[in-house]
């Protein structure tokens, strides 16, 4: 007899999958406190029941044979891995200790960064209060690019921030590889858009060198260069301006296409919008037939011609254009006509006409109208809602190129071209986007001794009077981010951390403090370099260039050996969470939306959740706002204390639900002590549908204002005007000139005049012009969907589907060299070279090879067994990047960033190929002496679910 | 020699796949790992799980491949674009009405249920001879070293009857959890089944149905592809009343639109 109906649990507990950055909901089935089955929540607004191979493979980290057990303290040599365990009192005692000199004598000598976590609403907090300047999470090499180039030009962005109308739009192209954020919310909406049938059918066109992950199921796959993507976008633009394919009903409404920049070469004003006394920018109106407040509701604005501004302003004879003038003048220029850049793309004129033409059909001629009346930002009432059905995604395929900044801007230039920003069938946006553009946040500098910072460490500026730079204009963080070599670094540069720190430049720090960031390994440019720098020592002291290392995780990943205390994390099962939208919200276009993780697993070992270390660190040291006035702890209980009762401002908390005392107010509202009871009997989250009148059009729907003020989203009801041009880019290019008190050192003056163009621009990725007769090829990442960095490798049953990686290359390009199926080669850059297996393929760009992401381990990490494929044959292309461009004439060398943002530019590297000689061993380079973690070696054999069938069987015989 | 049903399953419960939606983000196999590791065959081992080459039981595996149009990857100028195509195939047990699996079993514990046509093993009469697994063409059959033991898909007969669980969770592993919902499970002997329905307004086929197996479960295979490459570009249309060869500029002097 089969049970066919077997008990699954005994508790039933819902959460939220930290198997990604995802943050799926999801439903645990226990007995006896282990984990039977974790599933999809069914209700929750992210994945709505399904789950991802990460996610279902839950239980496998959980039981993870690298997890960390105890605090760690130091013996032997950095990067040694020698270790004595200690109690948590010493470790608190002892990083207070390090932690409370810094504070009291310089806050900035401690450098606190973290890496791909959920947790910055707190973390950054709690920066801000112990007063360092030097923090930023891991979104400086990873996603900046695409935050920037988005805030600056639409007041939100792609990655988890906005998605596609899934269901209505007609039209979707997708930029780049997107496979590892948004990742079931991006697949539910692929089988649904692919699943439209008739007249409601919708063409997927995939922009990617690699033809594999969402682009395999493409209706079209466009397999440009690497880097080019601006360019293809650009001449799309080319085309549909030539073709007057474009909506200049929403350009006039809804951007600022009419307004009148200031023409005069030379001067401090020339780029700037010419703007009113008070401050409003102008635009010619057709029916008075000169200059008037541009935001004033019914003007009728030029678009076209050069207007002479009133002289009692702004002097005699000065002339002003329209953006939309100068825009259409700049991309009808013949270096955009889709002949001119087939080549350079590598697709031809063709099809570039033909995706413009493709573009326009589904925009104009498939036009939406929603019969949904809504009121505008003036006021006015409309019965219905226009929707021109072209939407676009794009993620870390644009962001990690030395351009992506200007190509995310390029993106949306096409995107308000088209008349396809958060309307039916296009972008929209997910609270609390939209922002002001950009958001009217400035990083905060003042740091000093026992004080917290102004305000926080991150934000927006504006102009170089926001940069973070001393009087010589040298930089003030340690990252050099609002530098004028990053002016816009919005998400910092984790990247550079390390070396700047090892090198004292700007200024030497004392202690190092990440959290969960691979740094010396897979989340580290020139890794081998890395891992010396971290163990460098001053020749005359003998000491650490870098003094004290810090380093919190759950698991016994690569950087743990190069820390001098460990701080031992928890796994995302074992403790509380709080998915805030004070840091990256789980919200949907119709839904606003956060949530929690509660422990659903009892902690069998002596580890604690970082939060809350953080939290009794700050008590420890006496931070404000983490202390009563009597020195005692304001949060004992520790995050799940401070999810419910901190206020960042009145009213608004790190949870948006069921606020107030009785759990009766949404969005805003006093604390609620039973709020983490209503999240746990909600399934851990809440979500807030928006009306419908205030779905579409944010940035200029008076009911969203209303609505949004009423949830604390927005602060004012004030239309958010689209910028197609950026005066804050303009104002750098005007420093450049030698214009203002704050003034760029000589150096940069080339680079700002180049790279802050205020209309999106397209150059090619850094160095790659010089390298292309010796480093023929791109070379590039692709995200496996089943491995979340480099998490998966410890993860018995997802190592299974993948535990060692190869170079794929174009069958005619392997030809041409002479490689086949199966070689090895050397793949070398200008840093350096590794050795790697080949494997040949058609889905590839021909001057392309690329690889999947963060395979390679070094031997012994994740505890793994030294002989793993993934420390044998898996390969990190880390090994053949530079965090540094080469070097300038004066010698000094930028980050290899984006000169715009200082987003890390990981997919501008170019390599050539090399065969391995026949007596080569098959096994990649460089390798590491193995590391030897303090835990006890893995299982050779993994029965996991023989329990239950035993306890089942038992229950059975029991019963007979 | 092991006897299928004398008469042909009243219903075949079997799974529908749609190959024009699988990403092959092997969330399927994992979510049926998930399962079936504490389910009916408990467990699927894993063999050196942090070791060089690890291999496991898995019920269900994800197999990706290219397929080529004849010359056109140097169609557009031997640069990128293609009309080419990479596929994802997840391939478990097919279920099949007529499978040699069962009938070379020397021992009866290979069967297929008379009730659903599910293929199952009874792992108690299982000698561990891997007969089965020779004769089944789609390698749908995992040996579990570990105990001696063949094992395979039990289309999740623990999960699809189980009234412990809320009737919507009735379905397979891989069926649930599927993120683009590519997978689909019912009883393809009901002509009016939603699967059945698929697979004959998709074209639904057989695995090699020239082996004669009969297998139940389906897969669909891609959608023509929406504005082929192959198209010939759409003529754009200046919507301006302007004629196009005055300076495009002039076309937008006069436009009345108000903010």
């Amino acid at each position: 007899m089969i049970d066919t109906a077997p008990v699954v649990h005994d508790r039933v507990a819902y959460t939220t999958c930290y198997m990604c950055a995802c943050r799926c909901g999801i439903k645990v089935h226990l007995q006896d406190g282990q984990i039977r089955y974790i599933e999809g929540n069914r209700d929750h607004p992210v994945n709505k029941g399904v789950l991802c191979a990460k996610g279902s493979a839950g239980i496998m980290t959980q039981n993870s044979p690298a997890k960390l057990k105890k605090p760690l303290l130091r013996v032997g040599e950095r990067g040694q891995g020698e270790f004595k365990e200690i109690e948590w009192e010493e470790a608190l005692a002892l990083a207070s200790d390090w932690l409370g000199q810094i504070r009291a004598t310089d806050p900035k000598r401690l450098a606190f960064f973290t890496g791909r976590d959920q947790s910055q609403a707190l973390t950054g907090w709690w920066a801000t209060q112990f007063g360092t300047p030097n923090y930023a999470a891991h979104g400086g090499f990873c996603s900046v690019n695409m935050a920037a180039g988005g805030l600056y030009s639409i007041g939100g962005s792609f990655w988890e921030f906005g998605e596609p109308d899934w269901h209505r739009t007609r039209y979707f192209m997708l930029f780049g590889v997107a496979e590892d954020h948004d990742s079931n919310p991006i697949k539910l909406g692929l089988g649904h858009l692919k699943g439209r049938t008739g007249d409601d059918q919708a063409k997927f066109v995939s922009v990617n060198p690699v033809r594999t992950g969402y682009s395999a199921i493409a209706d079209e796959w466009i397999g440009l260069a690497p880097g080019t993507d601006g360019l293809f976008v650009l001449a799309l633009v080319h085309e549909l301006l030539r073709n007057d394919k474009i909506d200049l009903d929403f350009l006039v409404r809804y951007t600022n296409a009419a307004w009148l920049i200031i023409d005069a070469p030379g001067s401090a004003e020339h780029g700037l919008f010419a703007r009113d006394a008070e401050g409003a920018p102008l635009c010619c109106d057709h029916l008075v037939g000169h200059a008037v407040n541009a935001l004033l509701p019914g003007v009728q604005p030029r678009l076209i011609g050069r207007v002479t501004l009133p002289e009692e302003v702004f002097g005699a004879g000065r002339q002003a254009r329209p953006v939309f003038d100068l825009l259409a003048e700049t991309y009808l220029d013949p270096a955009y006509a889709p002949e001119n850049v087939a080549l350079r793309i590598g697709i031809s004129a063709e099809t570039i006409r033909r995706i413009a033409a493709e573009l326009a059909e589904a925009a104009f001629e498939q036009q939406i109208e929603l019969p949904i009346e809504w009121t505008d930002w003036a006021g006015r009432r409309h019965d219905k809602v226009i929707g021109r059905p072209v939407s676009m995604h794009a993620m870390r395929g644009i962001s990690a190129h030395s351009n992506g900044f200007q190509t995310c801007r390029a993106i949306h230039l096409l995107q308000m071209l088209l008349g396809s920003i958060d309307c039916p069938g296009g972008f929209r946006y997910k609270p609390p986007f939209p922002r002001p553009v950009p958001p009217p946040v400035k990083p905060a500098w003042r740091s000093a001794p026992d004080q917290p910072l102004p305000g926080p460490p991150l934000g927006f500026p504006e102009g170089p009077e926001d940069l973070l730079v001393d009087d010589a204009g040298k930089a003030l963080r340690i990252d050099k981010a609002y530098s004028w070599e990053a002016p816009l670094a919005a998400h910092g540069l984790m990247h550079m951390v390390i070396h700047n720190a090892w090198a004292g430049d700007p200024y030497p720090i004392d202690t190092l403090f990440l959290y969960m960031a691979n740094m010396a390994w897979n989340s580290a440019m020139n890794t081998t370099g890395t891992m010396r720098m971290l163990t460098d020592k001053d020749p005359e002291t003998g000491a650490y260039r870098i003094p004290h290392i810090i380093y919190a995780d759950a698991y016994y990943s690569e950087t743990v050996a190069y820390a001098d205390l460990v701080l031992p994390d928890t796994t995302y099962l074992e403790r509380h969470d709080c998915i805030s939208l004070l840091d990256r919200p789980i919200c949907d276009a119709e839904g606003m939306a956060d949530s929690i993780r509660q422990p659903v697993i009892e902690l069998d070992r002596d580890v604690r959740p970082f939060q809350d270390v953080l939290l009794d660190l700050g008590a420890r040291l006496k931070l404000p706002g983490m202390v009563k006035q009597d020195g005692t702890p304001l949060y004992p209980g520790g995050l799940k204390d401070y999810m419910v009762h901190h206020q960042r401002k009145p009213g608004i908390g790190m949870l948006a639900g069921w606020r107030g005392a009785d759990g009766s107010q949404h969005g805003k509202g006093e604390p609620n002590p039973d709020q983490l009871q209503r999240y746990i009997e909600n399934g851990c989250f809440w979500r807030a549908e928006i009306p419908e009148s205030a779905r579409y059009l944010r940035h200029a729907n008076h009911d969203y204002f209303d609505w949004a003020i009423s949830m604390g989203l927005m602060d004012r009801p004030e239309q958010i005007v689209l910028q197609l041009y950026s005066e804050p880019l303009q104002r750098f290019r005007l420093a450049a000139e030698g214009h203002g008190e704050g003034q760029p050192p000589e150096s940069e003056r080339e680079r700002l005049l180049s790279y802050f163009d205020p209309l999106p621009i397209w150059y090619a990725p850094f160095g790659q012009n010089e390298s292309e007769i010796e480093f023929p090829l791109h070379a590039i990442t692709q995200r496996p969907m089943h491995m979340y960095h480099s998490w998966g490798s410890q993860n018995a049953w997802l190592r299974q589907i993948q535990s060692e990686n190869k170079l794929y290359i174009h069958h005619a390009t392997a030809a041409r060299l002479g490689l086949k199926d199966g070689d090895w080669v050397w793949v070398e850059s200008e840093h350096g070279g590794i050795k790697a297996p080949l494997q040949l393929m058609d889905g590839v760009n021909p001057d392309t090879v690329w690889t999947w992401n963060a395979i390679g381990k070094r031997a012994g990490a994740w505890n793994l067994k030294p002989e793993a494929g993934e420390a044998q044959r898996g390969f990190l292309l880390n090994h053949v990047i530079s965090e540094l461009l080469p070097p300038r004439p004066d010698g000094y060398r930028y980050a290899n960033a984006d000169p715009v943002t200082g987003q890390a530019a990981w997919y501008d590297l170019k390599v050539r190929l090399r065969k391995c000689e026949p007596g080569e061993e098959r096994l990649t380079e460089p390798r590491f002496s193995p590391l030897q973690p303090p835990l006890p070696a893995p299982a050779e054999t993994s029965r996991y679910g023989r329990f239950f069938r035993r306890k089942r069987e038992k229950a059975g015989e029991g019963a007979q | 020699m092991t006897s299928l049903p004398e008469n042909p399953a009243p219903r075949r419960l079997g799974l529908v796949i749609d190959l024009d939606i699988c990403v092959g983000c092997h969330a399927c196999a994992v979510n049926c790992k998930e399962w079936n590791s504490g389910g009916h065959m408990a467990p699927l081992t894993d063999l050196n799980a942090y070791g060089d080459a690890p291999r496991g039981v898995w019920f269900n595996r994800i197999h990706t491949f290219e397929v080529e149009a004849d010359g056109s990857v140097e169609a557009e100028e031997g640069v990128g674009g293609s009309c080419g195509r990479t596929v994802h195939f997840p391939k478990s047990c097919l279920h099949c009405e007529t499978p040699d699996c069962v009938t070379v079993c020397p021992t009866g514990a290979s069967y297929k249920r008379a009730e659903d046509g599910i293929v199952l093993v009874n792992e108690a009469l299982c000698i561990g001879c891997k007969l089965c697994s020779w004769a089944c063409p789609y390698g749908a059959r995992e040996f579990d070293e570990d105990v001696g033991v063949m094992k395979k898909c039990t289309l999740c007969i623990d999960k699809i009857y189980n009234e412990n669980l809320p009737e919507a969770d009735r379905v397979p592993a891989c069926v649930a959890t599927c993120p683009t919902h590519a997978r689909h499970f019912g009883d393809l002997a009901d002509p009016q089944s939603d699967v059945s329905i698929l697979v004959a307004e998709r074209g639904g086929y057989d695995l090699m149905p020239e082996l004669g197996y009969r297998p139940t479960n389906k897969y669909l295979p891609p959608r023509p592809r929406q504005g082929d490459a192959a198209m010939p570009a759409l003529p754009m249309q200046p919507t301006s009343s302007q004629p196009a060869k005055i300076h495009p500029f002039l076309r937008w002097v006069d436009n009345l639109l108000s903010r």
